[in-house]
């Protein structure tokens, strides 16, 4: 069981940082799910039907998704705001569909027989895009995405291109959920296409802004708080949306900016800023 | 005669069936500057726009360094040189001093080093180096403006287009702003000024076109321009006494 617990507990982090990486550069994806599930089956065919073994599979899947990411980030990305936040909602919807209705896929009765993700995988995975998190809020290309969400148009006057960044963060941030997927379906055995609902989307939305979205910390806090609380308080089980809804609102009021709020300016790039 | 920086021949733009620029020809040589005045809704802001690839051009010329940029899109005209100062103090309000001059210096290719670059700016705008860590909202509008011109030369672009630096500034600030133009030319920086501080304007420029409706209804020396009484009252509303 602790087990278990731990194994939601990490996949939450993965997905809650596919959101974050995606809101680097202001866009608020609803469809990180929807990427879940497309390497969550991208790596159970692999493994189950021709044989790849998991340790390809899932690289293979998080290309995957983060193609179908680029492919959709494209048209998609000319939208801003409240529409942007629409279209991944339909990706969402349209992803969980069409698994449903594909019998290659296995339709609504699901794909089966995928096995071996052990849990020291999972903690790898969450060490390997945390680290690759911190060292990017240490780089120059922190500053360019931070421009890109605080005002696009006067990131673009000053030579960024921006559709470049925002593809860049939309395709990264959809193979984190697909290494997600990937692992979280090898875990079950057996996934279905509910699985991929789109409440997955927006809870994870939540973990991030209940955390703080201007740290890669938020997030991780966030999804580990609000994974593990119901868990542990059996009595919060049956209100665990009510205990989302409650949460939000009172996080918005008091706390707008997240648990861990802070942003270090300048903290980056030692070298220049710290004469 | 020099070959022109920038260029534009029978540039016309048009917001769906309403046109904005009608025929507009203007050309900037090497190390001028040049103003384009007019009043409110007379194309000011349309010109800019098309010039820094914001709004497609319907017919017509524009040209960078003698080569067309029509369809090319602002970072890319920023990165070949051409680099855009918004309207309005566009700075990055969440980031600090340092960070929005580091973005400007790394997205576009440098000459200098970083520290060179920043150093001979913070010496200009020594208000900047004691706010280096603070962050850009923090401070005042006229700072933010500060800001924004001197991002524009941490790295210093073939061509600036400064779009109405006098915008919502206070007089004070308008004449530091204007100030700070000043040397940018005495420095022999090509600049295109676009702004409705008529005087202001024509008395910083080398050379001047009046916009009016979307068209050129004059353009010459700076100076002439702006001793054309007639000119200024008719068309530009400079009746009253004369600004900053």
């Amino acid at each position: 069981m602790i087990q278990d617990y731990l194994f939601f507990t990490g996949i939450n982090i993965l997905l809650a940082w596919s959101v974050y990486v995606v809101l680097l550069t202001g866009n608020l994806s609803f469809a990180q799910g929807a990427f879940m599930a497309i390497g969550c089956y991208a790596a159970g065919i692999m493994t189950t039907r021709y044989g790849v073994p998991l340790a390809v599979a899932v690289p293979a899947a998080m290309l995957l998704s983060s193609a179908a990411a680029v492919l959709v980030g494209f048209p998609a990305l000319r939208v801003r705001g409240i529409y942007l936040i629409l279209v991944t909602v339909g990706v969402t919807f349209c992803v969980r569909i069409a698994l449903e209705n594909v019998a290659y896929t296995g339709g609504v009765e699901g794909l089966k027989g995928m096995s071996g993700t052990r849990l020291w995988h999972l903690g790898a995975a969450i060490a390997a895009v945390g680290l690759l998190l911190f060292l990017l809020s240490r780089s120059p290309l922190q500053r360019i995405l931070d421009a890109v969400r605080e005002d696009d148009r006067v990131a673009a006057s000053l030579g960024v291109n921006l559709t470049y960044v925002k593809l860049l963060a939309f395709g990264a941030g959809a193979a984190i959920a697909g290494l997600a997927g990937a692992l979280y379906g090898h875990y079950l055995i057996f996934v279905r296409p509910d699985n991929f609902d789109i409440l997955v989307s927006i809870f994870v939305v939540l973990y991030v802004i209940l955390g703080g979205v201007n740290n890669m910390w938020g997030p991780l806090l966030g999804a580990t708080v609000m994974t593990l609380l119901p868990e542990f308080i059996r009595a919060l089980q049956d209100w665990r949306p009510t205990m989302f809804g409650v949460a939000i609102v009172v996080m918005l009021l008091l706390r707008p900016e997240g648990l861990l709020k802070f942003r270090q300016p300048s903290a980056r790039w030692s070298g220049h800023a710290g004469r | 005669m020099t070959a022109p920086v920038l260029e534009t021949r029978s540039l016309s733009v048009a917001y769906g069936p309403i046109r904005a620029l009608s025929g507009v020809s203007i050309r900037i040589a090497e190390g001028e500057t040049v103003a384009v005045v007019g009043a409110n809704g007379a194309g000011k802001t349309t010109l800019m726009k098309a010039l820094s690839g914001l709004l497609p051009a319907q017919s017509g010329e524009i040209a960078f360094q003698g080569r067309s940029i029509k369809g090319r899109g602002p970072h890319d005209l920023a990165r070949a040189g051409m680099l855009h100062v918004p309207e309005g103090r566009g700075t990055l309000g969440t980031l600090t001093v340092e960070e929005n001059l580091r973005i400007a210096y790394d997205v576009r290719p440098a000459r200098l080093g970083y520290d060179e670059a920043t150093a001979a700016v913070f010496a200009r705008f020594p208000r900047l180096a004691d706010r280096r860590r603070q962050r850009a909202s923090s401070m005042s509008g006229g700072e933010q403006q500060m800001l924004a011109l001197a991002r524009a030369i941490v790295n210093p672009p073939a061509m600036l287009l400064v779009d109405e630096p006098s915008l919502g500034l206070s007089p004070l600030m308008v004449k530091e702003a204007f100030n700070v133009l000043h040397e940018f030319r005495d420095r022999g920086t090509t600049m295109l000024v676009v702004e409705q501080n008529v005087r202001s304007a024509l008395r910083l420029a080398d050379r001047g076109y009046v916009l009016r409706q979307g068209e050129v209804i004059a353009s010459g020396p700076a100076a002439e321009l702006l001793a054309d009484d007639q000119l200024l009252n008719r068309y530009l509303g400079t009746r009253t006494k004369e600004g900053a």
